[in-house]
């Protein structure tokens, strides 16, 4: 199992940040590479831009914490959670941590190395405020 | 109209592999008339042993450590320098055709140019350049991609699924459920990787990139100033030739290689005069890189497998060395014999048994670090034929095409053109060649620099997982050309390893900018 942890600083307030991740449906507006999703209750089907359907779990969307985790349930995967977290600092002051921890390990690198993109877009977003919340 | 360039690259090809080289399992007829009417070099060095970082410095003609694509699975920036970019801006037409991989391959999110030019059907795509205007992808107007199966989203891999789907079983699995590369045995010996294709010879990638660079080349004006790197996958693992080629070479008939001891306790011997990280991948304690099958160990290999890997590492260098007679038969026809530069050279070596090891990893001795090398100039400058002895870095290559084409060289690039022989090499001070490592993956860290000179080959291991700084290796060229004598704790060699020592700290500490380096974002 492997575990892999993104963070950035973004000059907005934690609740800026947190409009931009906390809709499920708003994934391809803000995660490079994935082009469309559905979401039906708990359950959201993301399509990447090579075409790839991968099916995922929403196991929490919290807004008192702003923490959204969830679960790729493709068969590829043995295990899979990711974590979003966005931690208030300040006023236009925030952290916002994305987890990846999978099974096998070589996915956890490949879904993390995308997060990384996304944590630049969250921060593009929520820094340039043009995100409604 | 100026000298064209046909700059040709395989895969984990070592040096030893071909006749011009004093090979003797290949055929290689092409490859050595061209070493025979051009300049061979005896001793060139990738600036790092796995595919991206070396194959970016070919591009960039900088070390790892300036272009920041520092292990496979880091992205070279999208808007790093590139070569084909100076080219292109001198009117010549540029083609990368076959195995790229300045970006990573597994890539589910698609989110690498290299990856979505098959489905997009267009021949480049735009992006952003280092001096801050936008052009073609890398500075390449054409692209066509392949790599060593028929899995992915590259051009190869989309033309057997369309074209060919009866034929994609024959080929072996290169990485298993697990997404890590295969250990899965194969052939009559069960060795790793290894596999008897029942794909057509006409179908197999190596006459692919062949065929697509014939087509490209075919539809280029007379007049056109062209540079086309025709990159073959091959021979990288799998070992999986077409099953009608495997023939040539029986592998029951191969002998063992030099560097192989058949005796365990030698091969041990060996291994333990080694940084510690050697032995233990060995005996199944480390795995210290991707590029290698994690659930294979080492110390089970046999004689018999190294053998057949050999013996199938031979065929597919064989059907290279055809492919490229082809292509140079085109340029005949198209009336551009006397025109075209011929580059050919490999982006780093392969074990292939040495030691009881086989693949690639943080490992800085010849199998992985001594490659083929031929630049056959233009006919027309009535170059003399050379043998280089030398040292010499990949990292000169990009000079060495802007040296072709009459083009400056810019600012960026941190390698001076190749020398055309000894005397030339001596004039320019090419006396020492530096190849990196570094590696960070499922908490292994591993960080290597190597120094090549005439005489001696030095390693040190920084501090990381498995070394406190401490260790290095020391090997005399002249003396231990199979490097099985580590003199690094050799109190004789106390002033040599200081100043190879300096050698290394000289060049970590180089002016000139360097990128940030890339994020990790996927094995490779």
């Amino acid at each position: 199992m492997a575990s892999i942890r993104h963070e950035r600083r973004i000059a907005a307030d934690a609740d800026t940040v947190w409009s931009v991740v906390r809709r499920p449906e708003s994934i391809p507006e803000w995660f490079p590479g994935i082009v469309s999703c559905t979401v039906e209750g708990n359950h959201r089907v993301i399509t990447t831009a090579i075409g790839l359907d991968i099916p995922e779990e929403i196991l929490s969307n919290d807004d008192a914490t702003r923490h959204f985790a969830y679960r790729i349930t493709a068969p590829q995967y043995s295990f899979h959670l990711g974590v979003i977290d966005v931690i208030d600092i300040a006023p236009n002051d925030s952290l916002c941590v994305y987890s990846t921890t999978a099974l096998p390990d070589t996915l956890a690198l490949l879904i993390a190395g995308g997060t990384l993109g996304a944590l630049d877009e969250i921060q593009r977003l929520a820094e340039s405020s043009r995100v409604a919340s | 109209m100026s000298r064209k360039i046909l700059f040709i690259t395989t895969d984990q090809q070592r040096y030893d592999t071909l006749g011009a080289n004093g090979g003797t399992l290949s055929r290689t007829p092409v490859l050595d008339r061209l070493a025979s009417e051009g300049i061979r070099y005896e001793r060139c060095q990738p600036t790092s042993v796995v595919c991206m970082p070396s194959r970016s410095s070919m591009l960039t003609g900088q070390f790892p450590s300036t272009h920041g694509a520092w292990m496979n699975g880091v992205p070279l920036a999208i808007d790093a320098p590139s070569v084909a970019e100076t080219l292109h801006d001198a009117g010549y037409a540029t083609a990368l055709i076959g195995k790229a991989h300045f970006e990573p391959f597994m890539d589910p999110f698609g989110l690498y140019a290299e990856n979505a030019l098959a489905n997009l059907g267009i021949p480049t795509i735009e992006q952003d350049w280092f001096d801050g205007r936008r052009g073609v992808h890398r500075g390449f107007d054409y692209l066509e991609f392949a790599t060593h199966g028929v899995m992915g989203p590259l051009h190869y891999a989309k033309w057997m699924r369309d074209e060919h789907p009866e034929a994609i079983r024959g080929f072996y699995q290169v990485v298993d459920q697990d997404f890590n590369v295969n250990a899965a045995g194969g052939g009559d010996s069960g060795a790793p990787q290894v596999k008897y294709n029942s794909v057509p010879r006409e179908w197999y990638h190596t006459d692919w990139v062949a065929d697509r660079t014939i087509r490209w080349l075919e539809e280029q004006p007379t007049d056109q100033d062209w540079f086309c790197w025709m990159s073959f996958p091959d021979p990288h693992h799998p070992w999986d030739p077409p099953k009608s080629e495997v023939g040539r070479i029986p592998w029951r008939d191969v002998p063992l290689p030099e560097n192989y001891p058949e005796s365990a306790s030698e091969r041990e011997s060996l291994l333990d005069q080694k940084a510690r990280h050697w032995r233990a991948w060995y005996d199944g304690r480390l795995v210290s890189n991707y590029e290698a099958p994690a659930k294979w160990v080492p110390a089970t290999m046999t004689a018999d497998q190294v053998r057949e890997v050999n013996a199938l590492n031979a065929v597919e260098v064989e059907l290279i060395d055809e492919a490229i007679g082809r292509v140079l038969a085109c340029i005949d026809d198209k009336g551009w014999g006397d025109d075209v530069d011929v580059v050919f050279t490999s982006d780093h070596g392969e074990l292939q048994g040495d030691f009881g090891l086989l693949f690639k990893g943080p490992y800085h001795v010849d199998a992985l670090m001594r490659l083929p090398l031929i630049w056959r100039p233009a006919r027309s400058t009535a170059t003399v034929p050379s043998v280089v002895h030398a040292p010499v870095s990949l990292v000169s290559l990009a000079a060495t095409f802007l040296e072709i084409a009459s083009e400056p060289s810019p600012y960026w690039v941190e390698g001076a053109s190749l020398p055309i022989d000894d005397d030339d090499a001596k004039t320019r001070s090419f006396d020492a060649t530096f190849t990196e490592w570094d590696s960070s993956i499922f908490g292994v860290d591993v960080h290597v620099r190597s120094v090549v000179t005439d005489d001696y080959l030095y390693t040190e291991y920084q501090p990381g997982t498995v070394h406190d700084g401490s260790e290095g290796e020391l090997y005399d060229l002249v003396d231990d050309p199979l490097q099985r004598v580590n003199r690094f704790n050799d109190p004789g060699m106390t002033g040599v390893r200081a100043e190879l020592s300096e050698r290394l700290s000289v060049h970590e500490n180089r002016p000139g900018d360097r990128a940030t380096p890339g994020a990790l974002m996927a094995p490779v």
